[in-house]
């Protein structure tokens, strides 16, 4: 019978069903950081359960550590060194691999999966962090897990899950120069709604995707989980191999040539049926950033803000009209032209050496608007040496971005670092909840050619304007 | 799971926070996560809505926990994707912490519905017309309505005594209801994983470091 991927990848990877619909499933690979990994490793230890096989088991610091160059384990948010020491000390005593501060390695843990090749195509990677999708740019099963749930995969190598139903979202047509993967997947988000993808493993493919490197892959993936999908992935073809080779942790030499041989095997069957199955068709699509509070509220950026009273649904009118108030933004008028008093770069989403040099070859000889506090944190101390390699740093530095650390940073706000109550961010990250970037503050979210380019304007603009 | 969190038969006030979305950075935001411990994230729990000033404590008379009627509020009803966003589990560990058994909403983050279920916290789904008719039940005025939730028999009962069917996956009930410890029962098949691990190593070697 023909098989989808998803249905392929469950199967080499059932332990046992147990009934009540309900299945074993192996688990190749966990990473922790620590934000909540240090709180599953606690776990474990208190109940005195010991890892599976610790070597397959990775941490990193990247949530709470400061991102300023010559930073220690002193944190901006308050208490923060205390997780930063608590995991240290934990995943020292359980044997584990951390990358550490001062490690050539550290990075934000969705980054540094991928580019050690941690995650390889078709296995499965779960970590206590919802953006964990991102690994599925590589043909990895990955998903965000609990903290307890992470404790269980530790412990037994395997997740007691319920099957999800699949889709397949086929990106067809040809992309328009200057728009990314980041646009494609707000298009969908805001095509069919933040729940849109509820219950679902997504599988993306089309001709679209089959063209995007690797790097665009995994932001593309990594808001999955924006779409609430269970997770999204694209399968692994001769793009993805060749990213993988002399990877760290990825099989090496001969071992390299058989992972390739069964990775070739991983796609879905001709007449593979799908649970659903959207298509979008890209040749008209433009460069997207969000109005509102929502993944959901994005728009092409020379598009109006919606009209709330035009919504016939009460509740998403409501939804809208909050957001409005949140963002002080007025529906009607475009996106572009609106004001900007700060721009990130970073986060899983669009801080890969990729996402770097796009940005950098629009700031190249520019500068950005007066008044205009922007930063840049490359998403891993790999990414960023690489970046240094090429000179990147010495471009964004001269535009008058801050060159920063490998972390999370603004991305979120735990306490720390914000751009303050009131701010508007165009950022490259994946949420604009409200006070997700710190209270008060409000976010938009675009791609980092975008975010580039309205920083050096001081208002949301494209960068063909 | 402790025994304590084995979830039968509850009875309690159930309080109205019907918006759609509602992100597990709202239930709990990052910056109440001060510490590295499951305990008392309950004064945190929707701290953006529940407090005047972020990191503050004085109290918005406007949000519904906050009203003298709704003080002792264990059961909510919410809106459609409820606990999406960030995996977080301190989102439920605040639930539970504040005294919340059981969520009520159209639809949850799927995430969050797994934490909940590994910390006898019960969600359940029901359409938003019955949410919106529990929210607005006649006779919740004065006081609001109790709600009687037996999960047992998958029913929940308001106070005029109209009934309203569930459905929840075994696995998840069983859990809830006997307040399992997951991994322990996992642990019972450490053969099936082992035999899982030399058959799978023969296939991918390079899996197994
Ligand atoms: S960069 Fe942002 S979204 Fe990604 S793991 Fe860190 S906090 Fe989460």
């Amino acid at each position: 019978m023909p098989s989808t991927l998803f249905q392929k990848l469950w199967d080499l990877h059932r332990v046992a069903a147990l009934g009540n619909s309900e299945q074993l499933i192996y688990i190749d690979r966990v990473f922790l950081h620590e934000r909540t990994g240090s709180l599953a490793l606690q776990g474990l230890e208190s109940r005195q359960r010991r890892i599976h096989r610790p070597a397959q088991v990775f941490c990193t610091m990247d949530h709470i550590v400061d991102t300023h160059p010559g930073r220690g384990d002193e944190t901006l948010m308050p208490s923060g060194t205390d997780f930063i020491l608590a995991t240290r000390e934990a995943a020292t005593r359980a044997g584990i691999k951390l990358f550490d501060l001062g490690d050539p390695n550290q990075g934000i843990s969705h980054v540094v999966a991928a580019e050690l090749g941690i995650a390889l195509p078709g296995t499965t990677v779960v970590c206590p962090d919802s953006h964990t999708c991102t690994l599925g740019g590589l043909g990895a099963l990955a998903w965000g897990v609990g903290s307890t749930e992470a404790e269980h995969a530790m412990a037994t190598s395997t997740l007691r899950v319920s099957t999800p139903k699949t889709m397949r979202v086929s990106f067809n047509g040809e992309l328009q120069a200057g728009v990314t993967a980041k646009d494609l997947i707000l298009k969908l988000i805001s095509e069919y709604g933040a729940a849109g993808g509820a219950g679902y493993a997504i599988e993306f493919a089309g001709p679209v995707i089959e063209q995007l490197p690797v790097e665009a892959r995994m932001t593309l993936c990594n808001m999955a989980v924006e779409f609430s999908a269970f997770t999204g992935f694209i399968a692994p073809d001769e793009t993805t191999i060749r990213y993988l080779s002399s990877r760290a942790y990825a099989p090496a030499g001969t071992a390299f040539e058989h992972a390739a041989e069964h990775w070739r095997t991983l796609y879905s069957d001709d007449d593979a049926s799908f649970d659903a199955e959207i298509a979008i068709d890209c040749s008209e699509l433009a460069t997207m950033v969000t109005w509102g509070t929502s993944p959901e509220h994005a728009i092409a950026i020379d598009h109006c803000i919606p009209d709330p009273t035009l919504e016939t649904d009460p509740k998403v009118r409501e939804g809208m009209e909050k957001a409005l108030r949140y963002m002080d933004v007025t529906p009607g008028t475009e996106a572009q032209g609106i004001k900007i008093d700060a721009a990130f770069i970073g986060s899983c989403t669009n801080s890969r050496l990729s996402d770097l040099r796009a940005a950098a070859k629009f700031l190249e000889g520019k500068h950005v608007a007066p008044g205009v506090a922007a930063v840049c944190v490359p998403g891993s101390t790999g990414v960023k040496s690489a970046a240094e390699a090429e000179g990147l740093h010495k471009i964004f530095e001269a535009a008058g971005f801050d060159w920063r650390e490998s972390g999370c940073s603004m991305c979120f706000y735990a306490g720390g670092e914000t751009f303050g109550p009131g701010a508007r961010v165009i950022s490259s990250t994946n949420r604009n909840f409200e006070g997700r970037q710190g209270p008060g503050t409000r976010t938009h979210l675009a791609s980092p050619l975008t975010v580039a380019a309205s920083a050096c304007n001081g208002f949301i603009t494209g960068a063909s304007q | 799971m402790t025994p304590s969190d084995k979830f039968t038969v509850h009875t309690g006030v159930a309080a109205p926070i019907l918006r759609n979305n509602v992100d597990t950075d709202a239930i709990i935001p990052s910056r109440e996560m001060k510490r590295v411990s499951r305990e008392g994230l309950g004064e945190g729990l929707f701290a953006g809505w529940r407090y005047t000033l972020p990191g503050g404590r004085e109290e918005n008379p406007d949000f519904v926990l906050n009203q003298s009627d709704y003080a002792s509020t264990s059961i909510l009803l919410a809106g459609a994707n409820f606990g999406c966003g960030s995996s977080r589990e301190h989102a439920a560990w605040a639930l539970k912490d504040y005294g919340i058994r059981a969520i009520i909403a159209p639809s949850f983050g799927t995430i969050f519905y797994n934490n909940c279920i590994r910390n006898g916290l019960l969600p359940i789904e029901l359409s938003e017309q019955e949410i919106s008719a529990l929210a607005t039940a006649p006779g919740r005025s004065p006081t609001p309505a109790q709600l009687t939730i037996d999960l047992p028999q998958q029913r929940i009962t308001d106070a005029n005594g109209k009934v309203y069917e569930f459905t929840i996956s075994a696995a998840a009930k069983g859990m809830l209801v006997e307040g399992l410890d997951e991994i322990a029962l996992t642990l019972q098949r450490i053969e099936d994983i082992d035999a899982f691990e030399q058959k799978d190593a023969e296939q991918r070697p390079w899996v197994y470091l």
